[in-house]
C-alpha cells in the first residue's frame, strides 16, 4: 500500500483506495508521489497541520454542539428584517429540493440530461416576470443587493451616462456593494434625499437634479424604512422624460397586494427573493431577483433560459442567449457572474406554485395587516412613536423617547431580538427602530414583544 | 455496470396544469387604493399533490452527482456528504438573523472562524474572508483588494491584469469588471505559462497577473516561483484562482509558490453541492500585507467569544450581502471536520491518481489525442481532433453520444488552445470500475457509425435540442409562447 490509510471517515468518499496499486501499475509508475514530481520539492507539503478526519457520528456530536451555541426563531422572537426575513416555509419546499436530482447537478450545459432543473427555471422565469409585471426574467443572480450593482451596470451599458441615482436611505451595506460593483466603470453613484416627515423620496431634488447624464434612478418600493413611495408614477415620468432608466427594487412577497414594478413602468426590477421559500439561513444564501423588458434582453446579466424545440420538433428547454456570458464573451461579457443562485430559485418556484394567485395575495397581506397590528400596538405605549407617515408594508420604523440608553438590550434581557437600530447608519434617526413582523410571528411572540417594550 | 437512465415525461409547464390562473383580488382597507394591484396575477392554483408530481417528475428529468458520473472538467463534481445536508437544515442554524445578538450566534460564528483557519492552512495564506457568493465573486473581491492595496501605494497607474490563454472565462471578465485593462498572454508549447512573453507583458502599469495551478489543461506550473519573481519584481500581485484546488491540497500551498491572493470554491473542492447552478461559495484569502482591505465585518475570537468586527478603515466594504452564503460555508465545514487534513490530503491524491489513470487508458485509442506533457494533476485534456478529421464527429457529438451511454459529458471545447477539446476531471470520489466504463464508452463511441453519434441523444428526454433556435427566437417565459 501507498502511505497509511487516512482516518475517520474520509475513505467513505475515496472508493479507490484499496485499489491504488494497481491502479499506479497500470499507469507504469509506483507511488503517488511520482504523480506529483512536477512540484517543486521546496514547494512540497511535508505535513499539512490540521486535526485528523472524523467519524459521521463525531461530526455530528460537533457540529449539535455548535447549533446549540445558537439561539433560533423558534426558541426567541426575532423582529429582525432589514435584507432578510423570517417567513414560512411550507414542507413541499424542502422535499423537493431534497432531491439530489436537483441539488447535486451542475449549471444544466448539456441541455438533454437537464430538462427537469430548465424547465423549473423556465417556470420560475415566468411567474417573476408575472408578479413584477416585466417581460422577462434571469434565472437569479446573487442576492437583492448585487443585484443592484448589476442593474447600475446595466442602465452604464444601455444608456452610455454615467450617473446613477440611489436614495439615501438605503442600508449602508447595499451602498458599499453598489460602490464596488460600478467603481471599475466610472459609473458616480448619487443619493437622493429623503423627506423626514414620510419616509419618501423627495421628488423635488430628484426633478431639480436629474439631467442628460444621469443613467438609472433606483427606487426601493417598499423602501428601507418599509414604506411604500406614493407618487411613483411622478418619479418615473420624470425619470423616463429624461431618458434615464427606472430601476426598482421590491418586495416580492408584496406584489399580491401593491402595484407589481410593470404597472407603473419600471425598466428594470431587482429584489431579494429569500423570502420566497428560503430559510434566513443566517443571511445566505439568498436569491437575486432581475427583471426587465424584452428589449433589454441582450444586456442583461446572468442566465437565461428559453424554450425552443429538440431535432425531432419535441418542446425542450436551454440556457440561451449565451454569447453575453463570460465562458464565451470573456472580458466583453454583460457580467463575470457564472455560478448563481439556483436552487433558490428553485425553491421560490416551488414556493410560488404552492401559494398560487390567491396565496400570494393572502401572505402579502397577512404581513402587511400583522405589522400595522403590531405598529399601533407599540406606539400605544407611551414612550414609542411612529416616525413616518407612509403606508408600509411588514416594516416599520419607531421612535423611543424612553430613558433607557440601549432599547436592544432590555429587549434582549427579555428573550426578543430586534428592532434593529437606525442610528449607526441614519445619524438623524436618534433612538428610532426597525421592526420586522411577518405572518410567522405568533400571537405568543407578539405578546412577548410587547411585555419587553412596556418595561422600557 | 448499470447505468443511469432518465424517465421521460411530456411534463407540462405550470400554467398549464392549472384549469383557471387569472386573479385580481379585492382591495384592502389598509391601503390606498393608488397603491394597489390592477394587474391580474397569473400564478397556477394547484393542489399539493399534483405540484409534487410534476416537480418529482422534473427532478427525474435531471441528471446529478447522485445520478452517475459527472467528470466536467475544473467543476469538481465529487460526492456531496449526506451528513452536510442533514446538519445544514438543522433549525438552529436555518431560523438565525445575521443582526441578532452576538451571544446568540455563537455556533454560527465559530462554524465561519474555523473554516477561515482550515481554509488559511490548506492554502498558506494569512486572512480569508467568507463573503463572497461564488468563485467569481471571489476572483472579483480579490481584484477589488488589489486595486486598493496600489491605490494606498499611490500606484494608480497600475491598470493591467495579465492573464494566460488559458484561463477560466470569468477571469477576463471579473477583471473587465473591476476596471482593468487586459493583457493575453500565450502558452507555450507546453501548454505552461510562457515566461519570456510574461516578462515582456509585466510594467509599471501590471496590478495583477491572474493564474490556476495546474492550469485549466491540469499541468502544474512547474515554473511557478519563476513566474512570481517577475510578478513581484514588476510590483504586481499575483491572483490564485482556486477553481483547481482539488489537486493540491495537502501536497503544496498557493501561499508558499508566491500568490498573494487566492480565491477557492467551497462548492468545488469542499464537496458542497452546485444546487443545479448555485449557490456556491468563493472564500478569498490573502498574506498579510493585503488583509487590511479585506471586505467587513470579519470574524474575530476573544477569549473563547467570536464576533464580527467592522472596525478596518481600509476595507473595500462589503461585496455580498450579510456575511455570505452561510449553508455553503456549513456544509464545506462539515466535510472539512469529515476528511481531516490527512483525508484531504488523500482526496487530492487520488483525485490526481483518477485522472492519470483515466488519461493513460483513454488516450490508448487513437481517437484521443493528449496534447501537451503526459503528467497531469485532477484533470486533463484531450483532442478528438482525429474523430473529426475522419468521420466528421465533433467534441459535441461524443459529448451527446455520452448521455445515450448514462454518463455526464466532458467539459467541451475548452481552454480555447485545444482543438475539439474534452476537459475531464474524474475526482477522487468515482471507482475504478466507473473510471473503467466510461473509458470502454468513450472508445466505443469512437469505433460507432457516425450517424448514430451525430443522431445522438436519442434516450434522453428530449432528443439534440436546437440552441440556435433558443437564442435566435427566444421565447424565455410562458407567457412569451406563440
Amino acid at each position: 500500500m501507498n502511505g497509511c490509510l487516512p482516518t475517520g471517515e474520509s475513505m467513505k468518499f475515496i472508493p479507490n483506495e484499496c485499489l491504488i496499486d494497481e491502479m499506479l501499475k497500470e499507469i507504469g509508475v509506483s507511488t503517488i508521489d511520482e504523480l506529483f514530481t512536477d512540484i517543486p520539492s521546496n514547494l512540497k507539503v511535508k505535513q499539512i497541520p490540521l486535526p485528523k478526519g472524523k467519524t459521521q457520528q463525531e461530526v455530528e456530536q460537533i457540529l449539535r454542539r455548535l447549533a446549540q451555541k445558537n439561539t433560533s426563531f423558534h426558541q426567541m422572537p426575532i423582529f429582525l428584517g432589514g435584507g432578510v426575513q423570517f417567513h414560512y416555509i411550507p414542507a413541499l419546499v424542502s422535499s423537493i429540493l431534497g432531491r439530489s436530482e436537483f441539488f447535486s447537478s451542475y449549471t444544466p450545459y448539456q441541455a438533454e440530461a437537464s430538462q427537469g432543473f430548465l424547465q423549473a427555471m423556465f417556470e420560475y422565469q415566468s411567474m417573476i416576470a408575472n408578479i413584477t409585471g416585466m417581460e422577462i426574467a434571469n434565472a437569479s443572480l446573487y442576492d437583492g443587493v448585487t443585484a443592484l450593482g448589476e442593474a447600475a451596470l446595466m442602465s452604464y451599458r444601455i444608456t452610455k451616462r454615467s450617473t446613477f441615482y440611489i436614495p439615501q436611505n438605503i442600508s449602508w451595506e447595499k451602498r458599499s456593494i453598489l460602490q464596488n460593483y460600478v467603481r471599475g466603470q466610472g459609473i458616480f453613484i448619487k443619493e437622493v434625499p429623503y423627506e423626514k416627515k414620510t419616509g419618501l423620496v423627495d421628488l423635488h431634488f430628484l426633478e431639480k437634479h436629474i439631467n442628460e447624464d444621469t443613467a438609472g434612478v433606483y427606487i426601493e418600493n417598499p423602501n428601507y424604512f418599509g414604506i411604500f413611495e406614493q407618487e411613483i408614477n411622478q418619479i418615473q415620468k420624470v425619470v423616463s422624460d429624461h431618458g434615464s432608466l427606472f430601476v426598482v427594487g421590491t418586495h416580492p412577497l408584496s406584489l399580491g397586494i401593491v402595484r407589481s414594478p410593470g404597472e407603473y413602468g419600471a425598466d428594470i426590477v431587482i429584489g431579494e427573493g429569500q423570502s420566497l421559500g428560503n430559510p434566513v439561513d443566517f443571511g445566505g444564501s439568498t436569491l437575486g431577483i432581475f427583471a426587465t423588458k424584452q428589449k433589454y434582453l441582450r444586456h442583461l446579466p446572468g442566465r437565461i433560459i428559453g424554450m425552443t424545440t429538440d431535432n425531432q420538433g419535441k418542446p425542450a428547454f436551454c440556457m440561451t442567449m449565451q454569447t453575453r456570458e463570460q465562458h464565451i464573451r470573456r472580458g466583453r461579457a454583460t457580467s463575470n457572474i457564472c455560478t448563481n443562485e439556483g436552487l433558490n430559485a428553485l425553491a421560490a418556484t416551488v414556493y410560488l406554485s404552492w401559494l398560487g394567485s390567491n396565496g400570494l395575495y393572502q401572505v402579502g397581506k397577512r404581513n402587511l395587516e400583522r405589522a400595522y397590528e403590531v405598529k399601533e400596538r407599540i406606539i400605544a405605549l407611551s414612550p414609542f412613536t411612529s416616525v413616518f407617515q407612509g403606508d408600509h408594508f411588514n416594516e416599520f420604523v419607531v421612535h423611543y423617547s424612553g430613558e433607557k440608553k440601549h432599547l436592544q438590550q432590555i429587549l434582549q434581557k427579555h428573550g426578543v431580538q430586534g428592532g434593529l437600530p437606525l442610528e449607526p447608519w441614519f445619524p438623524e434617526l436618534k433612538k428610532c427602530y426597525l421592526f420586522c413582523v411577518t405572518e410567522l410571528h405568533t400571537d405568543k411572540d407578539i405578546e412577548v414583544l410587547l411585555k419587553a417594550l412596556k418595561e422600557a | 455496470m448499470c447505468m443511469y437512465h432518465s424517465a421521460t415525461f411530456d411534463e407540462p409547464l405550470l400554467v398549464d396544469l392549472a384549469c383557471s390562473s387569472e386573479k385580481v383580488f379585492k382591495k384592502m382597507e389598509k391601503l390606498p387604493p393608488s397603491l394597489q394591484r390592477k394587474q391580474p396575477l397569473k400564478l397556477p392554483d394547484l393542489d399539493e399533490t399534483q405540484l409534487v408530481r410534476h416537480f418529482l417528475h422534473l427532478s427525474q428529468m435531471n441528471f446529478g452527482i447522485d445520478s452517475g458520473m459527472y467528470p466536467l472538467g475544473s467543476c469538481t463534481m465529487k460526492y456531496n456528504p449526506k451528513l452536510s445536508e442533514t446538519i445544514s437544515g438543522w433549525e438552529q442554524f436555518q431560523c438565525v438573523h445575521p443582526y441578532q445578538e452576538g451571544s446568540t450566534i455563537q455556533g454560527s460564528l465559530e462554524v465561519m472562524y474555523e473554516v477561515e483557519r482550515w481554509l488559511a492552512t490548506l492554502t498558506g495564506m494569512e486572512q480569508f474572508t467568507l463573503q463572497p457568493a461564488a468563485g467569481a465573486q471571489g476572483e472579483f473581491t480579490g481584484l477589488l483588494l488589489a486595486k486598493a492595496y496600489h491605490e494606498a501605494h499611490g500606484d494608480f497607474q497600475r491598470k493591467e491584469v495579465i492573464l494566460p490563454d488559458t484561463a477560466h472565462g470569468t477571469n477576463p471578465a471579473s477583471a473587465t469588471m473591476a476596471g482593468f485593462k487586459l493583457v493575453e498572454i500565450s502558452s507555450t508549447a507546453e501548454g505552461t505559462v510562457n515566461i519570456d512573453e510574461l516578462e515582456k507583458a509585466v510594467s509599471e502599469n501590471t496590478a495583477v497577473f491572474m493564474l490556476t495551478n495546474p492550469n485549466t489543461l491540469g499541468i502544474f506550473e512547474s515554473d511557478i516561483q519563476q513566474i512570481a519573481r517577475v510578478v513581484h519584481k514588476a510590483g504586481g500581485l499575483l491572483y490564485y484562482d482556486g477553481a483547481n484546488m482539488n489537486a493540491i491540497m495537502g501536497k503544496t500551498r498557493p501561499g508558499d509558490m508566491g500568490f498573494d491572493m487566492v480565491h477557492v470554491n467551497l462548492h468545488k473542492t469542499f464537496s458542497t453541492p452546485h444546487g443545479g447552478g448555485g449557490p456556491g461559495s468563493g472564500p478569498v484569502g490573502v498574506k498579510q500585507r493585503l488583509e487590511s482591505f479585506l471586505p467587513v465585518p470579519r470574524v474575530e475570537e476573544h477569549n473563547g467569544e467570536y464576533f464580527l468586527s467592522y472596525d478596518y478603515e481600509q476595507s473595500i466594504g462589503k461585496i455580498k450581502s450579510f456575511y455570505g452564503n452561510f449553508p455553503v460555508i456549513l456544509k464545506a465545514y462539515v466535510y472539512m471536520l469529515l476528511m481531516g487534513g490527512d483525508g484531504l490530503t488523500r482526496a487530492s491524491e487520488v483525485a490526481v491518481l483518477n485522472a492519470n489513470y483515466l488519461k493513460h487508458r483513454l488516450t490508448q485509442n487513437k481517437a484521443y489525442e493528449l496534447p501537451f506533457r503526459t503528467l497531469r494533476k485532477h484533470e486533463f485534456v484531450v483532442s478528438s481532433q482525429p474523430l473529426k478529421a475522419q468521420k466528421d464527429i465533433k467534441a459535441l457529438d461524443i459529448a451527446k453520444r455520452l448521455l445515450d451511454y448514462g454518463v455526464h459529458p466532458p467539459t467541451v471545447y475548452f481552454p480555447l488552445i485545444v482543438k475539439e477539446a474534452l476537459m475531464i476531471e474524474p475526482t477522487e470520489t468515482e471507482s475504478k470500475a466507473s473510471l473503467d466504463t466510461y473509458v470502454q464508452i468513450l472508445h466505443k463511441i469512437a469505433e460507432e457509425d457516425p450517424d448514430i453519434v451525430k443522431a445522438a441523444p436519442t434516450t434522453t428526454p428530449v432528443h439534440r435540442v436546437d440552441e440556435a433556435k433558443a437564442a435566435k427566437e427566444p421565447i424565455l417565459t410562458w407567457d412569451m409562447r406563440k
